[in-house]
This record gives C-alpha cells, structure tokens and sequence, in this order.
C-alpha cells in the first residue's frame, strides 16, 4: 500500500525502464559486462595501436614504405573491389527471387545461404583447394589451359565470395519480405517495365539495408584470413592479403610492423562500427524493415 | 446528365470474362467464371474471404495469370497482355503508395515512366497532378509523404495514382477494407460521386454486403471460386439465385419445408409463399427477420423461446431459441411487449424456397 503510494508521489518518467531487480543486481551486471568489454574488446585495440607506435610515427610508417605490405594492402583492397560488387548482385537476385516468388526449393536456398556461416573458413578454402589445386579435381585441366586459380587471385577472390556470401541477402532477405510486392505491383499497373520497378520502386525501399549489408559484407572481405590463408598460398608480395601480412610479419617477430599493418584493419573496424552506428541511428525503421507504411 | 459526362460515359469499355479457371497447389480458386462487365456500370464482387474474388480482379488486371479462359477490354482479347499493357487503373488495398515519394510524385509516377514518346510534358504533368488531386479532395497536400497522411487520404492519393494514367478501366481491392466504419462510409459516398464523374467502367472486390450492394451498380456474389450470381443490388436481395446468396446478403432463418399441389408447407401449415407446381418434396425455406411474425404460441409454424431484444435503427430486432435449438432473428416494431424468456409462436409471412 505504501509502495503504491510513494510510486504515485513519483514523476512519471516513460524512458526510464521499470526496473524489479535490487540495484545492486544491475549494478553487478553492468559492471560484468563493461569488464568483459573492456576486457576483450577495448584493451586488445589500445595494444594494437600502442605496439604499432612503440618505435614512434616513423616506425609506423616505416612499416608501409615495406613493397611487400603495399603489394598486400593493394591485393586486399582488389580482393574487395571484386568479390563485394558480385556478393551485392547476388544478394540481390536471391533476396528478391526469395521474398517475391514462391517456387520449389526454396527454403534449401535460404539453408543453402548461411551455410557459409556454419562452415569453418578453413574448411571451405580446402575444398576449394580440392577442386583447384594442382592435386584437385580439376587440377591438370587447369594447368594444362594455364589457368591459375589456387595461389591466385582468382582463388582468393573465390574463397573471399563464398565466405562473404550470406551478408547482403540475409541483411536484404527480411527487409523485402515484410515489404512485400504490393509497391511493386501498382508500379506494374501504372505502366513501369521491370527493371525501372526495380530503379524506381524497390531499391529506394532497400537501399540502406543493402548499403548496411555491403558494410558488413566488405568488412569481412578485407579481414577474412582462414578460407584465404588456404587459397593464397603466402607467396610475399604477390598473393598475401593484409591478414596474412600480419601473421607473416608477426611469425617474423617484427611486431611493429605487424601491429602496425594490423592497425589499419582495425581502423577498418572502426570506421565500420561508426558507419554502422549511424546507419542504424537515422534509418534504423527502414533497416529492420517496419518501415513506416 | 451533362454532354460532357455522357460522352466520358460513351468512351467506357466493357469488360468480358470467360471461362476464367485458375487453381492454385491443386486447389481450385476460380471454377469457369463468366462475368460481363458493361460499359461505365460498378460492378462489386462480394464475396467470404477464399471466395477469390480478389483474384479474379487480379486476373483481370494482369497481376495473375489465369489458368484458362479469357480477359476481353471492350472487345478486344487482353489475356495474353502483360499487366503494364492493359491499362488498369489499380487500387490496393492497403494503398501501396510509394513511401519514399511525395503526393504529388505518386500520383505523377504513371505520367514519369512512360516512353519519351508519350511522356507529357513537365508542365503538364503538374497540371494533371493538381487536377487530380482536386478530384480527390488532396489540394494542399502535394508535398506530403504517405506517412503523414490519415488511412482514407491515402486510399483517395491511390485512387488519384490510378486515375492519373487515364486507365481504360478501374479495379478496386478493398479499397475501404483497412479504414474505419466512419470513413468508410464517407469514402463510399465519394467513390460513387467519382464514379459518376470519370464514368469509368469500375469493378471493386468486398467481403461487406452493405458495401456492395449500397455502392454497386450489381453485383456478382462469389463462393468457393463459383459464381453465385450476378444481378442488380434489388434482384440479388429480392430473388436470390441460391441458399447461399440469401444467407451471405443478410440473417436468414431457415425452416424444413414440404412442397405439395403448389403449396408450401411447413409443420404441416401451409405458408403464403408460391412454388411451381411441378416441384413436389422437401425444400429449405429461407426468412429474412422481416418476413417472420411473432404470435401466441402454437398460433404459428413454430414455437421459441426469446433469448434477446437488440434496437437496429427503427426497429428493434428479437432473437428467438427455436424449440431445435437453433437462433433465429424477427423483426418487430421499436414499441413492444415482447419481453426476454418469454415463450412465443412464429408465423412466416413470406420466403424463398430452394430445393435440399
């Protein structure tokens, strides 16, 4: 009774969440969770940072004047220039084909779709390896047309696709099923053809979830290392992406460099998060698709 | 009627429907259906919802593809036209505006994504934006987005949209369906008035019988896929073709009944209603709440029970627990003596009769 009545003596604040546990309860879990942050998160990227800079700007300069860390970089970004443009086009074509059309095997595609989630990059750069590599099914053909694939950018690019794949139309999957196709249709009625539907009616609707989902996709793209390591081989400065320079330059025991090429990644990170961050901030309605009818 | 309406009225086309089958995972959705739409009449399609009214409307616009039959536009075959070709005017039930574009972009988007050829010009574009939107009672209101419109502006800013492309033919599926009862019936009186303006040839798909039939030139009552009948709102409540068109149109209370010499009969008491000679044997006879009467007991065809006393408008209702156990509803007048759980005879005045 008196509970109630002091609650009523109480401003009425909405933003403010009810909260039924002892203070002390929360005050615990937040402290666990921002310890685990901090922890994992925040000192892991300080020390990246501090040991790319403990021989000063020079050091960590020095680290990219290196050829085989440009030739690196240039790879990554080209890895990422190709395989992120061909993940959009896909995720489009299956997103649309999924949450437009009703055909048969449908839900197989969906499994089909994030199972590059569920299969180690290690696994999946073998059994590209398998398929391409000197001893690999198709091998010898290959070679004997001399096409190079494994070792290659080719096979980088490859494995890069497949473990980016689920990125563009997982983002992009739900967003135009709670749309559905009735914008669509009345643009067929009016006369539009298919492709201007397309320009005109759908990409507005989606375009900051596919740009969301490009973010991610790309961020995966520059930092993949497994199914990568497999496929390239490590030939310096021809196919080491920047994740396998750090590795290399680590195993080396040249840890500024290392931490150096390695902070580049991790401003890739950051710049993600905050564009991210941002995304979800202005359009945060259009992304999780209960877009305002 | 004004020279230039009768000439809007003189451009309208007929749509023909023949044949029209469409099943969809195996079952049938549309059976054979057969329906002439005449020039400038609106017809509605009422119908239980999985009755596929809304997709026969589709079919005729294109959006389906009909498994057999044929769509004709005034006399031409459109079955085989892609949707973008026909020339519909098509209004969503939940509008399907383009959330992203202003009013007055929705309602030029026909206009914008037409051929170079046949693109009017910027000026005049505009100046058949701000027509319609007149029309639809929107003036001030261009550069508004669908989100900060109420549910019946932007019912009235898709019907603009499909007007806008001047269509050969109107298709409605709907349109009040998502609205509440009070702008519903705004709405319909508007949509009638624009009717008579555009003298559009206008088919609307409802679930709502009073909708169809205070609104509808006639209409066609769907079942199951099959065409129940088509007729005059008059000729669909007076002289239904089918058990179902009488109970889907309003209460009907229905009584077993004996068919002999031309008389029917029920309980063994004959009742003023006609039957051919011809049909002898059982029949259901089907009684509105106005065609029953109630008297002393065992005075009537039945007995019952009152179970409840409802006003409608100026008259007032009673619900009777018939000795079966099945509910049935009179009409009588607002100043009654009836009182609940009292026990009362019904005499039947009139019905329709269909054979079991």
């Amino acid at each position: 009774m008196s509970d109630a009545s002091t609650a009523l003596l109480l401003p009425l604040r909405p933003s403010v969440p009810v909260a039924t546990e002892q203070s002390w309860v929360r005050r615990l879990t937040i402290a666990v969770a921002l310890a685990f942050l901090f922890l994992f998160l925040i000192l892991p990227l300080v020390v990246v940072f501090v040991e790319a800079f403990r021989r000063g700007w020079e050091g960590y300069l020095a680290a990219f004047q290196e050829a085989d860390a440009q030739a690196a970089i240039r790879l990554t970004l080209t890895v990422a220039a190709i395989s992120v443009p061909l993940n959009l086009v896909f995720g489009l074509a299956a997103s649309w084909a999924i949450a437009k059309f009703e055909f048969k095997g449908k839900s197989l595609l969906i499994t089909l779709i994030d199972l590059p989630f569920s299969v180690s990059p290690v696994v999946s750069g073998l059994i590209y390896l398998l398929l391409f590599g000197a001893q690999g099914l198709w091998g010898p053909w290959l070679m004997a047309h001399d096409v190079k694939i494994a070792f290659a950018l080719p096979g980088i690019v490859l494995a890069t696709i497949f473990v980016t794949l689920p990125f563009v139309a997982r983002q992009l999957i739900p967003l135009m099923q709670e749309q559905g196709s009735a914008e669509e249709e009345a643009a067929l009625t009016l006369g539009a053809s298919g492709w201007r539907t397309f320009l005109t009616v759908t990409l507005p609707n989606i375009k900051w979830g596919l740009l969301y989902g490009v973010l991610l996709c790309n961020a995966r793209a520059m930092g993949e290392f497994g199914a990568v390591s497999v496929m390239s081989g490590h030939i310096r400065g021809l196919t080491n992406t920047i994740p396998l320079h750090v590795e290399i330059l680590y195993n080396e025991y040249n840890f500024v460099a290392a931490f150096a090429v390695a902070s580049l990644l991790a401003c890739l990170a950051l710049v993600t998060l905050a564009l991210k961050s941002f995304l979800e901030w202005c359009h945060g309605a259009d992304l999780a698709g209960s877009a305002i009818r | 009627m004004p020279a230039a309406q009768s000439a809007k009225r003189s451009q309208a086309v007929d749509i023909r429907v023949t044949g029209v089958t469409k099943e969809f995972a195996g079952a049938a959705a549309l059976h054979h259906i057969d329906i002439d739409v005449r020039p400038g009449e609106l017809l509605a399609l009422l119908g239980p919802s999985g009755s596929g009214k809304t997709t026969l409307l589709r079919i005729i616009a294109g959006l389906v593809e009909a498994d057999r039959g044929q769509v004709f536009f005034g006399g031409t075959d459109a079955t085989s036209l892609p949707v973008q070709k026909r020339q519909v005017g098509f209004v969503f039930q939940h509008y399907a505006l383009f959330k992203h574009m202003s009013v007055a972009d929705n309602i030029a988007y026909g206009l914008q994504v037409r051929g170079r050829a046949n693109r009017p010009s910027p000026a005049e574009i505009r100046r058949r934006t701000s027509e319609l939107l007149d029309l639809v009672q929107l003036s001030g209101h261009e550069s508004r987005f669908p989100a900060q419109l109420s549910g019946g502006q932007r019912q009235r800013v898709a019907l603009a949209r499909a007007l806008a492309v001047e269509p050969r033919v109107l298709l409605l599926d709907e349109p009040f369906g998502a609205l509440d009862a009070k702008v519903r019936k705004d709405l319909r009186a508007w949509l009638r008035d624009i009717h008579e303006r555009t003298g559009k040839t206008t088919v609307f798909v409802t679930h709502d019988q009073d909708e169809a039939l205070e609104l509808a030139d006639r209409v066609a009552v769907l079942n199951q896929g099959r065409l129940e009948q088509i007729g005059s709102p008059d000729e669909v409540q007076d002289h239904p073709a089918t058990p179902f068109v009488m109970t889907f149109l309003g209460h009907a209370a229905r009584f077993a009944a004996d068919i002999r010499d031309g008389r029917v009969l029920v309980n063994g008491k004959p009742v003023p209603v006609g039957a051919p000679r011809s049909t002898i044997g059982q029949a259901g006879l089907y009684c509105r709440p106005w065609h029953l009467k109630p008297t002393e007991t065992d005075q009537g065809h039945c007995n019952g029970t009152i179970s409840g006393i409802r006003r409608l408008g100026s008259m007032r209702r009673v619900e009777v627990l018939r000795d079966g156990g099945v509910k049935l509803e009179v009409e009588v007048p607002l100043q009654t003596s009836l009182k609940v759980g009292e026990d009362i005879g019904l005499e039947i005045l009139d019905g329709v009769t269909f054979r079991d």
